[in-house]
């Protein structure tokens, strides 16, 4: 553990975060990001669960590729099972915050089955074990990228709720306009690129 | 095989998935940079959906409705698994441009949606078709919007230098015209012609930013543009528009289609039994 890992783990934060934005500029998960933007509250909540659901998986699917896939060199099987581990741990989640979290369930709830199938979740995971990253640094990887779709679902969230009263060409009006918005947003986030 | 050709038409015009529906967005944003990637892309995509079609198709007897889910999505993985191994081996080059986005055809909403929405309730032979329908569909789209980004953003049409194929001066000319279709800074059509024709040859410099990420979403905020058009205008002649961008509407927690939101086990009864049981709790608390 020397101080190289630390600045290391750091940069790996600040790049997929920001510079190579899980939305703006990797493409994943842009269903919900197009789909549960329209009020900032909602794409704060979506934002919280992704971040939630992300951390978690990135984190048991570091552990069973460690101990259980590469052992047995069955590291070729694990996109059926990261997915496999991705789908359960959602419905597992969204039971255990029903049963004795219901605050949070409140929060988060809604959201829960929206991401099961969410190609972030599983391109995370998939990413953390393609880059060989370590179990700690996987998590901190995953909570980063969630992060990440959290700035930019809200920040499109506040972007298109200011836009409900402006004058939008007729056949502007719905998806083209947002699509357009999120990408003067991706351009926005090019100028991150410098960062490092 | 009626059935089968109506299958492919299906798939490939009256309800193509990245066209008029509007399935597996982040796919058709991301690996679209170049027309080679999106061809590559389009065909693994068919591969898998064609074949998980026909073995959920063969096997929608035996698996229980209960667990059709997770046994829908352990298929589709196996073959993509098979896919993505066999890209590996094969075609190294086009394995390492796409990434990542080999495993995430697990994930694309359009092979669990025909599972869900066709295979399972049809023959085996229409559902092959159905799935081979739908992938030269996803593949047309693909390669036609990686086309016309690379053509526009880099100058070059699957990685030849458009001068290379068309000849100097007719490359350059074609190049010249759809640069200025994108940005006319001349007043009028006249003067647009006469731009185009008094240009200088090879002074085209590609759009760069159309091959870069935000570029993928002007592409598609056009395709959603003319979607828009198509719909309005059909509706005033009367036509069946309903299908158009069905696939993802703009509020995902109204949608009624749960072709997303899909879970392993689904706990529709037990939820109403669970809230039932809070209501009854609540009951009685307001009765003390």
């Amino acid at each position: 553990m020397s101080s190289n890992y630390f600045v290391n783990i750091i940069v790996i934060a600040l790049s997929s975060s920001l510079i190579s934005n899980v939305v703006l500029s990797q493409f994943l998960g842009l269903c919900p990001f197009l789909g549960v933007s329209k009020k900032v509250k909602t794409a704060a909540g979506m934002g919280g669960a992704l971040i939630f659901v992300i951390t978690l998986s990135s984190l048991v699917a570091g552990l069973i590729y460690k101990f259980i896939l590469l052992p047995l060199h069955l590291d070729y099987l694990k996109t059926i099972v990261f997915i496999l581990i991705i789908a359960a741990l959602v419905q597992f989640v969204e039971f255990f915050l029903k049963k004795y979290i219901k605050s949070l369930y409140q929060a988060l709830g809604v959201y829960l089955p929206l991401i099961t199938t969410n190609c972030a979740v599983l391109g995370v995971a998939i990413n953390n074990v393609n880059l060989k990253y370590d179990i700690f640094t996987g998590v901190v990887n995953g909570f980063a990228t969630s992060f990440g779709f959290a700035i930019s679902i809200i920040i499109l969230a506040g972007i298109r709720e200011k836009m409900e009263y402006n004058n939008i060409p007729k056949y502007m009006k719905g998806m083209p306009i947002v699509l357009v918005t999120a990408g003067l947003m991706a351009i926005a986030f090019c100028g991150f690129a410098g960062l490092i | 095989m009626n059935k089968c050709v109506e299958r492919l038409y299906n798939g490939l015009i009256k309800e193509n998935p990245t066209f008029v529906l509007m399935l597996g967005m982040c796919p058709t944003l991301a690996v679209t940079t170049s027309a080679i990637n999106g061809l590559g892309m389009g065909l693994s995509t068919m591969v898998v959906l064609a074949l998980s079609n026909m073995i959920i198709s063969a096997l929608r007897k035996i698996i229980p409705d209960k667990v059709r889910i997770p046994a829908y999505i352990v298929i589709i993985a196996t073959f993509v698994t098979i896919v993505e191994l066999l890209m590996h081996a094969f075609v190294p080059g086009l394995y390492s441009a796409l990434g990542i986005y080999i495993s995430l055809i697990v994930v694309n909403c359009i092979i669990l949606g025909r599972a869900e929405s066709y295979a399972s309730k049809n023959p085996v032979l229409p559902s092959l078709f159905d799935g081979i329908g739908m992938g030269l569909g996803f593949t047309m789209a693909l390669t036609l919007i990686g086309l016309l980004r690379e053509f526009l953003g880099a100058g070059t049409l699957f990685g030849f230098a458009t001068a290379n194929i068309f000849g100097d001066t007719f490359g350059n000319v074609l190049l010249n015209v759809f640069h200025k279709a994108i940005a006319p800074n001349s007043k009028g059509i006249l003067g647009f012609f006469e731009e185009i024709v008094s240009i200088e040859l090879g002074s085209f410099s590609p759009v760069g930013i159309l091959v870069m990420a935000p570029g993928a979403f002007f592409v598609l905020a056009t395709l959603t543009m003319i979607q828009n058009l198509i719909k309005d205008k059909g509706a005033k002649a009367g036509k069946d528009t309903s299908k158009i961008g069905s696939g993802c509407s703009s509020d995902c927690m109204n949608c009624k289609d749960t072709s997303c939101s899909k879970r392993l086990v689904e706990p529709e009864k037990e939820v109403i039994t669970e809230e039932a049981e809070d209501v009854k709790e609540e009951e009685v608390k307001d009765e003390q």
